[in-house]
Formats: structure tokens, sequence, C-alpha cells
């Protein structure tokens, strides 16, 4: 496959990667950005879009999903390629410049890396079960992404949040039997569907299990019962199909074996330009640690300026660079296409 | 300084002094605490820094048992909850803590 070619390489469109772009696009240098979520926003949008946010510098309160909406028009102007769905997977030197390859197959030829990979590629939760992934993609599934797999199939859904029961209350009526297993009697889901569950709870056409999952019963990943444990018995429930639905988790994943120096799984960067110990490849963001290191956005939103000025020596060693202000900026007054008198 | 022990999966014991004010997720982390992986970094918006409390301090300490509605929604996105299961981001270190154990679980997803 060809090289897409860009001066930076973002990683992560979470804030820090969003405002990389606008940083990096006020000193000249363009951007793409690769995310392995399907949209932009990282943790904000994927674990509180709707959680109020109150400490954005002039922001009293805000969302998750209104300050991801609002960087994403802050560094439009800038002209940001994004590619979602896309898992960073190899990092390698080139001449003047790095290859990063992606789980797809894509590469890109890049002058300047930014890590903004925040606490990693966010994942569905994996329970401690033993021969988990002995099942996993054979009967044991984290998403639906077609419904008529489930057509006739003996299902337990696990979990008590939004995903659970929408797709519990969906796959009922095609399944042969579905059972929902919660911990508790109360649900952390809209209200709606919690209602329209305990109506087909009532009707029969589900049923629902008070229990955490402690074991899958099965040969060669071919379920054959859940087991589950609640008030201190154990229980078994027949079915060929399990979905879980625990949230989000991070996992860093092969960046993490990339070479650069860590500490607690986290990238060690000096604080000058938030440069790693691979010179060119910054990292910005919850993802990078230094003395005194808080895991904020805004923190994440300096880290992305300082990484700016140094990121444009990269990309024009023989340019030389004044500071401006985004007040009397040129290259600001041309993208937002102000007139010549304001 | 609060003397808290956290025991990991494998039964190792990690002694952090922790200080007043600050969460039990910020005084494992600080001290890289095996198993708190804390995502959403405090604001109970995860469930990855999940421990089970000692159990014994029940008696001395019950408030250490009692989560708040938030964190019990946000338990229902973490495995094997028991009866002493916290979000240790939800929980300030206070003097009388010192010495406290807590248990990580074997895995936070």
């Amino acid at each position: 496959m060809a090289e897409i070619e860009t001066q930076a390489l973002i990683i992560g469109a979470g804030p820090a990667g969003l405002f990389a772009v606008f940083e990096l696009g006020m000193v000249g240098v363009s951007a793409h950005v690769i995310d392995i979520l399907p949209r932009a926003g990282g943790q904000c949008m994927e674990l509180y879009p709707d959680k109020p946010i109150f400490d954005i510098p002039a922001q009293p309160r805000i969302t998750g999903r209104e300050l991801t909406e609002r960087l994403l028009e802050q560094c439009a102007p800038f002209e940001p390629v994004f590619h979602f769905n896309e898992a960073a997977q190899t990092l390698e030197r080139e001449s003047d410049g790095f290859i990063v390859s992606t789980a797809s197959g894509k590469r890109f030829s890049a002058k300047v890396v930014v890590v903004a990979a925040g606490g990693g590629a966010i994942v569905p939760k994996r329970p401690p079960l033993k021969r988990l992934e002995e099942f996993e993609e054979k009967s044991v599934f984290y998403a639906v992404r077609e419904k008529e797999p489930f057509r006739d199939k003996r299902i337990v859904v696990a979990g008590g949040g939004d995903s659970a029961l929408d797709w519990a209350i969906e796959l009922a009526p095609i399944a042969e039997r579905l059972t929902l297993l919660h911990r508790r009697e109360e649900f952390r889901a809209a209200p709606a569907s919690v209602a329209k569950m305990r109506r087909m709870v009532e009707a029969g056409e589900m049923e629902f299990r008070l229990g955490q999952i402690s074991g899958l019963v099965g040969e060669n990943g071919k379920l054959e019962a859940v087991q589950a444990r609640h008030a201190g018995e154990t229980f078994e429930i027949p079915a060929d199909t399990l979905l879980l639905f625990f949230g989000l988790a991070g996992r860093l994943g092969p960046i993490e074996k990339w070479g650069f120096e860590m500490k607690g799984g986290q990238i060690v960067v000096e604080t000058s330009a938030f440069e790693t110990s691979i010179p060119g490849v910054f990292a910005i963001g919850d993802v990078c640690t230094y003395p005194g290191k808080l895991k904020l956005i805004l923190s994440g939103f300096h880290e992305a300026a300082l990484m700016a000025h140094k990121a444009v020596t990269y990309v024009y060693p023989d340019r030389h660079y004044t500071f401006t202000h985004s007040t009397s900026s040129e290259i600001i007054a041309e993208k937002l296409h102000l007139g010549e008198k304001g | 300084m609060v003397k808290i022990v956290f025991v990991d999966p494998e039964g190792k014991r990690h002694e952090v002094e922790a200080e007043e004010g600050m969460t039990l997720m910020e005084a494992a982390v600080k001290n890289m605490v095996p198993g708190i992986d804390a995502d959403c970094g405090g604001a109970c918006a995860c469930a990855t820094c999940h421990v089970y409390v000692d159990p014994s301090w029940k008696e001395k300490m019950a408030e250490l048992f009692e989560r708040s509605e938030a964190e019990e929604d946000m338990l229902d996105f973490a495995f094997d909850v028991r009866e002493n299961s916290r979000l240790s981001c939800q929980i300030k270190v206070t003097a009388d803590m010192d010495g406290l154990v807590l248990e990580v679980p074997q895995q936070q997803g």
C-alpha cells in the first residue's frame, strides 16, 4: 500500500491530539490524525460524554461531548485528515522522519510523530474468566455488528448499562431465549430502556437473573453454559452465546514497545517540548509523564503548544521561526479568512 | 504520612505512604501499585481502581464500606464486586486509616 505522507502524524484524537492539530497548524505544520475509535474525542466521548467538566479555562461547565465538538471546530481551519478505526502498530525510523504502520496495514510517512494516546486504545473490558480467549469471537462477544447471527440462539447478556439493556431488548425477539444477567436490581441506564426491559421480563419475553459472571462451560470455543454467582450461590445458565457489556478500558498496546523510556506505563518526556527519548517523537496528554505531571485536559493543551514549537524545527529545519500570538497570527487570519481590517 | 497496604493478586504486599487528603487511588498510582489502572484519573467514570477493603475494618470505620450512588453505578462495570468493594478514587485518606489493607482484584478489565 502506498505511504500516506504528512508533516505530523498524531496518534489519538482526544482533546490533546485535537489541540495539537491547532498548535501545529499555527506554526504551519499540517497533520494527519489516527485513532482506534470510530470518532474523535477519546475518553471524553467514550467514558463521560454527558458528564460536565469544570476545569477547562474560561469554560465554567462543559460536557465531554461539547468540548470535543469545540476542539474539532477550533482545529478545522487547519484541515486535519482523520483516520478512524486505525490502531498504531509499529514505528520505524527513516532518513528524515518516521514510518508508522497501523493494524489495518496503512502506512504513514511523517517528519514528526505526536503520541497523544491518553490511557491507550479504548477497548471493551474483559472479565477475569478462565479460558476466556478460547471462546472470544466464537461464542463470547463484546459488541453486536449484525443481529442476524444471533437468531435462534440461547443468549446471555451480562451487564447493567445502556449497551447491555439496548442489546437485550433488541435481540430478545429473535433469540430462542435471552437472559439478562446483572449484579443488582438497579440499572445505570436510560429509564425508558429499564422500563421496557422490565415489561419484557414480565411478559416472559426475556429472563432476568441477579448475579455476576464467574465462569464459562464448554469446549473448543463452543459455549454450553454461563456460570454465575449471587449471594454465595453459584448457578449455571444454559447458553450458546454470551455478550459482555462492562464498559471500556485503556490499553497502550504496541506503542509501549516502540523503544521509549517508560515509567509506570507512561512515556517519559522532557518538559521543554514534551519530546520522548526518541528525537522527533513527542508524547502529550495523559500518555506522558514527567515530574509533577497532572493528568488534566489543560495540561495536555499546554504540552501541545510547547511540542508544536519544537516539532516545527524538524519539519522546517532551515526556517527561522518567530513566536506569534494567535491575535496577530497571519496563518490564523488566512485560515479563518479574516478581513485586512478587523 | 499514613501507611496503606495494597495486596496485589499474587499476594504481594505493597506498603505505601499516603498523604492525608489524597485519594487511595492517587496513593496507589503514585507508588505504582500494580493493578490500579485508574484510566479516568479519578472522575468516577471507569471503575478501573476497584479494591476490596479489609473486612476487619468494618467495626473501626464503617464509612470505609459506604458507597455513593455514583460509585455503586460505576461498580456495574467492575468484575467480581463484593460487599467490601470500593473505587479507590472515591476514598480520601485520613489519619485514622493508618495501616489499612486493601486487596487489588485479579483484573480491572
